[in-house]
Order: C-alpha cells, then structure tokens, then sequence
C-alpha cells in the first residue's frame, strides 16, 4: 500500500490544494474549525429530527443512531464524472444483458466465458425466475455501484449493488443541508443539482410498467416495515414522489393481479419498487415461512401483470464469486474493453487461489461472496493475530464461500475530526437507473466515509459517516 | 395403459377464512412415456383458477378464493396414456440444464451415511440402478403421507419414511455420486400408496452421461414404466408441491387427501 491519494490536495501532503479546488482548500484554511463543528451539528441535529436513522445489527444498544454527516463535501471535476458516468452506462448495460441471457438462452455459459457452476449451482440464480423476461428486459433498475479511487484518474469498481441498494437519501438530504449551511461553497463552484432523482426514479418506475396499463400506472414501494434500517429511505421515496409506501399486508394479489387495499376499495398495483429481499417476496415460491411476502406475487410477475423493480433474480449479478468475471462480462455483451476495472479479486473455491490468499491473510481483504455492509469481512492490514486465524479456518472449511482482494489505498478526503481538518479514506456509490434503452445517472452519489484515522471500511454498520458529494459543471474554479 | 386419476383434497378451517391463495403443481405434461387425454381442475366455491409455468416448466394453477370461506374441496381428474419406456425420459421440456439439479437442498443433504450407499463401482446406469436397490433396502417405506418434515440424512439412521422420505435420500445419494437428481411428483398404479389412497406418488430421475434422464423409483426399487403418470419436477419436495397454500383468517385446517388412480374402463 503506497501514501493514498487525497483527492482534493493530490498525492504531496502539506502543499496546497489541486488548482481545480485551490478555492475549496482555501476555504477549509480560512473557515475556523469551530464554526466547521457548529455547521456540521446543526446538520447531523436536523438529521436526527427527520428521522433518518437507521439500525445496526448485533448491537441492541444503539438500535437508532444516525450515520454521521461530514460537512467537507467531495468534489469530481466535469471531465472526472464524465468519464466515470460513461463507464458506469457501460456496466449497468452489461449488467441487464448478462441477466437477460443468464434467465434466457445461457449463451455466455455456453460460449464458456463464465463456468456453468458458478452460475447454476449459484443460490442467487433462481429457478423460480427462470425463462421469465420483465418488460422491455431491464433486470437491475436501480444500481448502486460501489467505487474506489487511488489516484487522479483510477477509479476501480469494488461491488455492484445490483438488489435493492440503499443510500440515495443520505444523496439528497445531504445536499439540502449544504445548500443551507454552506451557501457559499455553491457561490464558489456551479455544482449539478441532485433533486431530480427521485422524479426520474418515477419516471423510470413508470417507463417499465407491463404493457397495457394505460399511461398512469400505479407504483408502489413495498417495504419490510419500520424495523428495516432503511426505512426512513423507504417513506421518503415513497413522500417525496407522492406514491404510497405499502407492506406486503397491504397487497393482495387476485387473478394473477396485484392489488392494493385501500379504505375506497382496491387498485390495482402495475409497478411495485421492492426493499425487500427475493426471499420475502412470495411464500408460495420462496420462503413458506416468510410473513412479509405476497402470496401468488411471483405468478402475477410471471404472468406479465406487475413489474418488480429491480426484478427478482438480480441478485446473481452481483455476488462477489460473479463480480471477478465482470471484466470478461462486460466485454462479451458491450463487445469492448471495460472502462472501469475490476479490483484484482482472487476466488477462494480454485485451490491455487486460496492457497495465495491463505499465504498472505495479512495483506489482504477477504469477503464472504454473498455478504454486505461490511459484515464477514476480514481487512487483513488491520486485523488481529485472532482474526486471521479465525479467517484461516472459515476458509479452509469452505473455501467457496469467500473471495480476497489486495488492500488498495483508498483515497482520501479532508474530513472535520476532533484534531481538525485531516485526511479519511472514502469510497463512491453511484446510483444508476435503468429504463428500457437508456440508462441515466443522477450526477451525485453517497460518498462514504471512514471516520477512524487510518480505518479503509466505510460502512455505516463500522463506524462511516457520510459526504456530499459534488459533481462540478466544470471543470473547477470559481464560477 | 391408460390411467384415470381422481385426486381430491379438502380443506376444512376451524374458522371463515377471509382468502385463501393455492399455488398448485397437478396438472402432467406431454412427454415421449405419456400423452395426457383429458385433465380438469374444479373447486366447490367461487374461485378464480389461472394457468402458468415455473421455472422448471411444471403447469402451475394458481387458485384464488375469496372469503368468508369455511372449507376447500379440490378436485383433479384426467385420464393419461402411458407407454412403458423403461424409466427413460424424452421428449420433456428442460428449462433447466442437468448441471442445475447437482443443488443440493437442506432437505437433501448428504451424510457420510449417504454416501455410503452408493456402490464402489464404474459411474453409469448399472450404478445407478444398484444405488435405487440400496436405497429401497435402507429405508423401509410406509405409505401415506409424510408425518413430519425430516432430512435424508434423518431418514436414512431412522432406516423408515415415506415414498417421500425415500426418495429425498435417493437424491441425496445421487448428488453425492455426481449424478444431477430431480424430484417427481406425480401418480403410480401399483406403488405404495396405492392401496391406501391417501397420497400422490414421487420418484427420482438422475442424469446418466450417455443415457440422459433416467426414472428411479426407490420406493419400489424398479425403473417407472407405464403405471406411472409424471406431473411436476423440482429439486425436492419443497419446490415440486402440488399444492401449497396460504390463507387470511384464524384457526386451525385440516387436510383430507384422496387419490385414486384406476386402469380407464373405456381402455382401448
């Protein structure tokens, strides 16, 4: 691991910033960090009155905290996202195709690209899903692609959230407590509005609807309900697009159509924006012992009646085991190179791969292949003597649970701490929205960061907190 | 030889139900052993019946019922023609390639004790017949329905089970040897429950490199031939059901099952 990258003042530490942000260097300089500290607490005070909270698992005691916001904003020139966004369109598409193919004709399996195990001995790919097409074969709406940079112009894709990602609130509400407490950063720099994320987020719902449902189909976001860490996310997409937030109790589905009961009687749902997991979507398909689910929902999806954003099944597109064949995916449906890289990844169930990442447990990362939010994660770097060992005998006892990747040094971006202004590592999460032949970004994304000195997980189960994230029209200076 | 099937199952609760949601898995296909003549699904109440297909390419009928429903009565019939092919299997539809039914489900997990049972010689169809041999003589069947849901591995040290139970072990064996398995469901003159009409049958088919898929019918030890009518397929019982159900309203239901199954009188 070489000195990472700071994105705002280059790789030489003390010298100023990058001419493109001497502005924003300079207001860090000037801007007393008490007043930085009184800012950043009337937004994370705000936070905590709306409710944006969520829940962390295994730790009763602080079942509602809120994901602490930082009030320096991370900034991408023009030419930056206009590079990353192209890359992005390439993979999502690449993304919806591999799906398309993978529930249809299996080409790529039988042209060999991807060995047929890994798929379909996979328990993301679902039989229940199999020879199912959603309308105009988009799979994965909504994509939150996790991104991780070490240097100006290298940007690696380190997940693709391909199920029901979450984090596009934290986007928005971000930047509405910016534009309130640091009016003068958007004097400082003609930075692209986020607002309209959620109106394409409806628009996107709406352009898959099943055909023949006239031109104002109904949607819906289905949630687990207020226990989910996500919720306030859920009933503020839900508020904010003037659409109803439902449960699954409040869906019925009747002749292979889904319902909504309401107090006047019965609508009919064309379009449901799911949060919850495959699993939970219909007990008479997936789990019998779900309660969340909507029994006959997946005959309705079958037979062309609703539409599941993002559709069930997706989550084969973005296990970890999956991920480390993007790179030849991506080039087999797009026909060229990858824009964005793959992080080097090592798959645990070939034995000469695990016995490398078994030699060098110290520096590496280790994932479960269906694992998130930084859950089952081993940062070798950091670990303990303990931990490593604890690795060593999970992944000798199923190796093909697991993958490894070296530890990249993650960029950095000036963040307020208890010492003042100093460097923490942050990663990227685009969200990317797929309509029938298009797909479109929302110029923003989480920005995720690592509050502890030197920590590289930015989860916000481990300790992150967020970031605006601003995405310039220009290419810097002021405006 | 030409089957009729009567298969009836009745539902009664304890309390009205306010709806009642089936998803069943009993209507057969067309395959080169057998050519369905006649297949009809009916309900004694007001129900909404709609056809499709899952994954596997089974006919599914989901079943909508609206309450205040105090008891179900689903009646399936037809009358099939069978051919006796030995246990081969041709002409069915394969949404699914033989590699997929190398899953192992937690129902069908093998043990060390399941492995066990496949013998020590070269891979192909005599193996495979020797394992259902193996099988029938470790699992000592019981017809009716299954009391409770237990592993294969459980099954197998317990040394009984039902046609159910006995197959999943045959399965598990099966994958264990390298050999994709699947559940069938479906119906059987002479099989176990026969005589005691209280439940449908299921068997196995494994793939045999060279041979393609092959039915076992560890229950009875033989290769299912023309007493038998296939209905659906999946990796285990959990996912082949023919009915599963779910219901809004209290209380308890009970569960009636009658399946008859007859040479046709107007045989040819």
């Amino acid at each position: 691991m070489g000195r990472p990258f700071d994105e705002i003042r280059g790789f030489s530490e003390g010298a100023g910033a990058r001419p493109e942000f001497a502005a924003l260097g300079q207001w860090l300089d000037e801007t007393p960090a008490a007043e930085l500290q009184r800012r950043q607490e009337a937004a994370e005070a705000t936070f905590r009155q709306l409710g944006i909270t969520f829940a962390v698992y295994g730790d009763e005691a602080a079942a509602e905290r809120i994901i602490p916001f930082d009030i320096v904003p991370r900034i991408f020139t023009a030419s930056e996202w206009s590079s990353l966004s192209a890359g992005l369109v390439q993979r999502v598409e690449a993304i919806n195709a591999f799906l398309t193919d993978i529930y249809g004709p299996r080409k790529i399996l039988a042209d060999g690209i991807i060995p047929e195990d890994l798929i379909l001995r996979n328990p993301q790919f679902r039989p229940e899903i199999v020879g199912s097409r959603p309308p105009h074969d988009v799979w994965s709406h909504i994509c939150g692609i996790d991104l991780v940079r070490t240097g100006p112009d290298d940007f690696w894709v380190l997940e693709d959230n391909a199920r029901t990602p979450s984090g596009v609130s934290y986007m928005l509400e971000n930047r509405e407590a910016m534009i309130r407490l640091c009016p003068e950063l958007f004097q400082m720099y003609q930075v692209e509005p986020v607002d309209s994320y959620t109106d394409l987020l409806h628009e996107t719902m709406q352009s898959v609807a099943p055909r023949g449902c006239g031109s104002d189909p109904v949607c819906v976001i289905l949630t687990p309900g207020h226990y989910n860490s996500a919720y306030y996310e859920h009933s503020f997409l839900a508020d904010t697009i003037g659409i109803e937030l439902v449960e699954a109790a409040d869906l019925e589905v009747d002749d292979d159509k889904v319902w909504m009961r309401t107090i006047t009687g019965r609508v009919q749902v064309h379009v449901i924006y799911r949060r919850i997991d495959d699993d939970f979507l219909d007990p008479l398909i997936f789990r019998p012992d779900s309660l969340l689910g909507v029994p006959g929902l997946i005959s309705a999806y079958r037979a062309g009646n609703v539409t599941i954003v993002n559709a069930p099944g997706t989550g084969i597109a973005d296990d970890k085991a999956v991920y480390s064949y993007m790179p030849e995916i991506v080039r087999y449906y797009s026909g060229g190179d990858p824009l964005l890289p793959n992080v080097e990844t090592y798959r645990c169930r070939e034995p000469e791969m695990l016995s490398y990442v078994l030699d060098n447990l110290e520096k590496l990362v280790v994932k479960l292949v269906d694992g998130s939010g930084g859950y089952g994660m081993l940062v070798g770097p950091m670990a303990s003597k303990t931990q490593i060992e604890d690795f060593r005998a999970a992944l000798k006892a199923e190796p093909h649970r697991y993958i490894a990747q070296p530890t990249l040094a993650l960029s950095t971006v000036p963040t307020l701490t208890e010492k003042g202004i100093a460097p923490r590592h942050v990663d990227f999460r685009p969200f990317v929205l797929s309509q029938p032949g298009r797909v479109k970004i929302v110029p923003g994304g989480l920005t995720r960061v690592a509050l502890k000195e030197g920590s590289l997980v930015v989860n916000s189960s481990q300790g992150g907190g967020t970031k605006d994230s601003f995405i310039l029209a220009n290419n810097g200076g002021r405006s | 030889m030409r089957l009729t099937i009567d298969h009836r199952t009745r539902y009664q609760f304890s309390e009205p139900q306010a709806r009642v949601v089936q998803l069943l898995r009993m209507t057969p296909l067309d395959f080169g052993g057998q050519t369905v003549i006649d297949w009809r699904i009916d309900v004694d109440c007001d129900a909404r019946l709609r056809e499709g297909r899952d994954g596997y390419g089974n006919i599914t009928t989901m079943l909508y019922i609206d309450g205040p429903v105090n008891a179900v009565s689903i009646m399936v019939r037809g009358d099939v023609l069978t051919d006796d092919l030995g246990g081969r299997v041709k002409g069915t539809l394969e949404p699914l390639p033989p590699l997929f039914f190398m899953r192992s489900t937690p129902l069908t997990e093998a043990s060390v004790a399941i492995s066990d049972l496949v013998p020590p010689t070269p891979t192909g169809l005599d193996q495979a017949m020797a394992l259902n041999l193996a099988v029938k003589a470790a699992v000592s069947v019981e017809p009716g329905r299954t009391p409770k849901t237990r592993t294969a591995a459980e099954v197998l040290a317990e040394g009984q089970g039902s046609v159910r139970d006995c197959t999943h072990v045959l399965l598990a064996a099966a994958r264990s040897a390298g050999y994709p398995a699947r559940l069938v469901s479906g119906h059987c003159l002479d099989g176990p429950n026969a005589r005691s009409h209280k439940s449908a049958h299921c068997w196995a088919e494994l793939f045999i490199a060279g041979e393609g898929w092959i039915a076992f019918d560890p229950s009875t030890g033989r290769l299912p031939g023309d007493t038998y009518v296939r209905v659906a397929v999946g990796l285990d019982a959990g996912d082949s059901t023919p009915l599963s159900g779910t219901r809004r309203g209290g209380g308890i239901e009970e569960l009636d099952v009658e399946v008859r199954i007859a040479m046709s009188q107007s045989q040819e």
